[in-house]
């Protein structure tokens, strides 16, 4: 079966997932997020590339920071934004995930921009849209499950790229709750296509997923000897239902071993970067004084972001 | 018979000496228009900062094509509000990339005025644009495309390309 965010050409018409996808694909976009970068400074923030189409944000789970920024790419490029409450949609009346896509296809929709919480949701909307003739209708995957964040683990690369270069020259520390992060599982796919040649995922047992070495990964479970000559350190938001249950004693004691102080810091090399998806626990995964120190690019990432996902956008609805 | 693109170059830059304001800025349309710019403002008495377009953004083209890899930065290290412009492409044709810059210079701005300076005219248009200045006025079969390369030694040249659909 072909790769369905993909057509028969080998060109990107949705964007599911970075598993798979080639090192081709994943630097053109990088590629073409540069000059949207600029965009932002200019008086007039926006081109007219996606002007008469209709995005629809079909947001099942709530997010804020995605969501608005996939708004403001969409924005940028001249689409019309429809976002839609789901909280308060049909689906609370019993509708199915696709009886909805139907329906906003029937509205003339030209992207979904999806999240939703069960894994593999967008992939069954673009495999319907494919299969029904309508793969001029693009989806892009804005989170789904524990599987996938590929917006996310690209605008990550392309914070990587503009700091450190060569992928091909770093060591990077993914530190945290990696079971339950579909942040974590894009970057990883992403930085092995790249070529990275040393990725560890750093955390406790009970938050790394089982097999994870099978990713290309090495594990560790002491922060210092994870951070130990890293040029990017990734940390990932520990969400506070895990504090709550039986995967971890508290949240003070997850922040003595695997939150990043300085002095943790002070293990990896002198000019690494720190990253965090978002939003910041404060005193849990991250020190205050490294979140905003000269080592972080965290609001960095947020701005590159916008861009990313203004490349996706412009390069699935030109296929 | 295509002629020598410096030489070309040559005869514009005696066409454009003293008609050009001499605070003009020099836009080139990436890639050939913008190594033209260069070599215009250089030798073109006056103070002449370059910005370069990438007109990918705005092209009409962009429902049936999508978008092209490889695209560059547009930059413009200078006001547009207010300033004389002056665009500068290797090849006009169909005028539809002078469209989509003089689009994209509008959202820098209101220039008070945007000249259009071409190496080559090959005719063909499909919008009403005509350029300012021109160094060369050709007939080229629509099969073929007309394109600028530099040298390493800084040296352009051109060349014809077939085209494989030239109605696409």
């Amino acid at each position: 079966m072909r790769n369905p965010q993909l057509n028969a050409n080998g060109e990107l018409i949705h964007l599911l997932t970075l598993d798979g996808l080639p090192a081709d694909v994943i630097r053109r976009i990088l590629d073409t997020a540069h000059p949207f970068v600029s965009i932002a400074e200019r008086e007039v923030k926006k081109v007219p590339l996606l002007r008469g189409r209709s995005v629809f944000n079909l947001f099942f789970e709530t997010s804020t920071r995605t969501r608005t920024t996939f708004e403001i790419a969409a924005k940028r490029l001249s689409a019309d934004v429809i976002n839609l409450n789901i909280a308060t949609s049909s689906t609370t009346k019993g509708e199915t995930l696709l009886d909805t896509v139907d329906n906003l296809v029937a509205m003339n929709a030209d992207m979904f921009v999806v999240r939703h919480a069960q894994s593999g949701a967008p992939h069954l909307i673009a495999q319907h849209l494919n299969r029904t003739g309508r793969s001029h209708v693009h989806v892009v995957n804005a989170g789904d499950g524990r599987h996938a964040h590929p917006t996310q683990g690209l605008l990550d690369l392309f914070t990587i790229r503009h700091y450190k270069r060569d992928f091909r020259q770093l060591t990077v520390a993914i530190v945290g709750d990696v079971l339950h992060s579909r942040v974590a599982r894009s970057l990883i796919h992403g930085l092995t296509t790249m070529g990275t040649p040393e990725i560890r995922v750093v955390g406790p047992q009970t938050l790394l997923p089982t097999a994870v070495e099978a990713m290309g990964v090495h594990v560790c479970h002491d922060m210092r000897a994870g951070l130990k000559g890293c040029d990017v350190v990734v940390m990932l938001r520990l969400q506070s239902e895990r504090m709550k249950g039986a995967l971890l004693p508290s949240a003070g004691e997850f922040f003595k071993h695997y939150g990043l102080t300085a002095e943790k810091l002070a293990a990896a090399k002198p000019d690494a970067i720190v990253m965090h998806p978002g939003p910041l626990n404060r005193g849990v995964e991250i020190d205050s004084p490294v979140a905003d120190g000269a080592h972080s690019v965290i609001l960095p990432q947020v701005t590159f972001g916008i861009a990313v996902r203004m490349a996706v956008m412009s390069i699935v609805a030109g296929n | 018979m295509l002629p020598d693109a410096e030489q070309v170059l040559a005869g514009l830059v005696e066409r454009m000496r003293g008609a050009v304001a001499h605070d003009a800025r020099f836009v080139g349309i990436h890639s050939g228009g913008a190594w033209v710019a260069e070599r215009l403002a250089a030798a073109i008495p006056g103070d002449h900062p370059v910005g370069y377009v990438d007109v990918s953004f705005y092209r009409d083209d962009y429902g049936t094509k999508g978008l092209k890899p490889e695209i560059k930065r547009t930059e413009l290290p200078f006001a547009v509000e207010g300033a004389t412009i002056v665009l500068v492409d290797d090849v006009l044709y169909t005028g539809r990339s002078v469209r989509a810059a003089i689009n994209e210079l509008f959202d820098f701005g209101r220039p008070d005025r945007i000249e259009l300076a071409v190496l080559v005219d090959r005719g063909g248009r499909e919008l009403p644009i005509e350029p300012t200045y021109a160094g060369a006025r050709l007939a080229v079969a629509r099969d073929l495309s007309v394109v600028l390369s530099r040298g390493d030694d800084g040296r352009l040249r051109l060349a014809t390309e077939p085209v494989e659909n030239p109605d696409a």
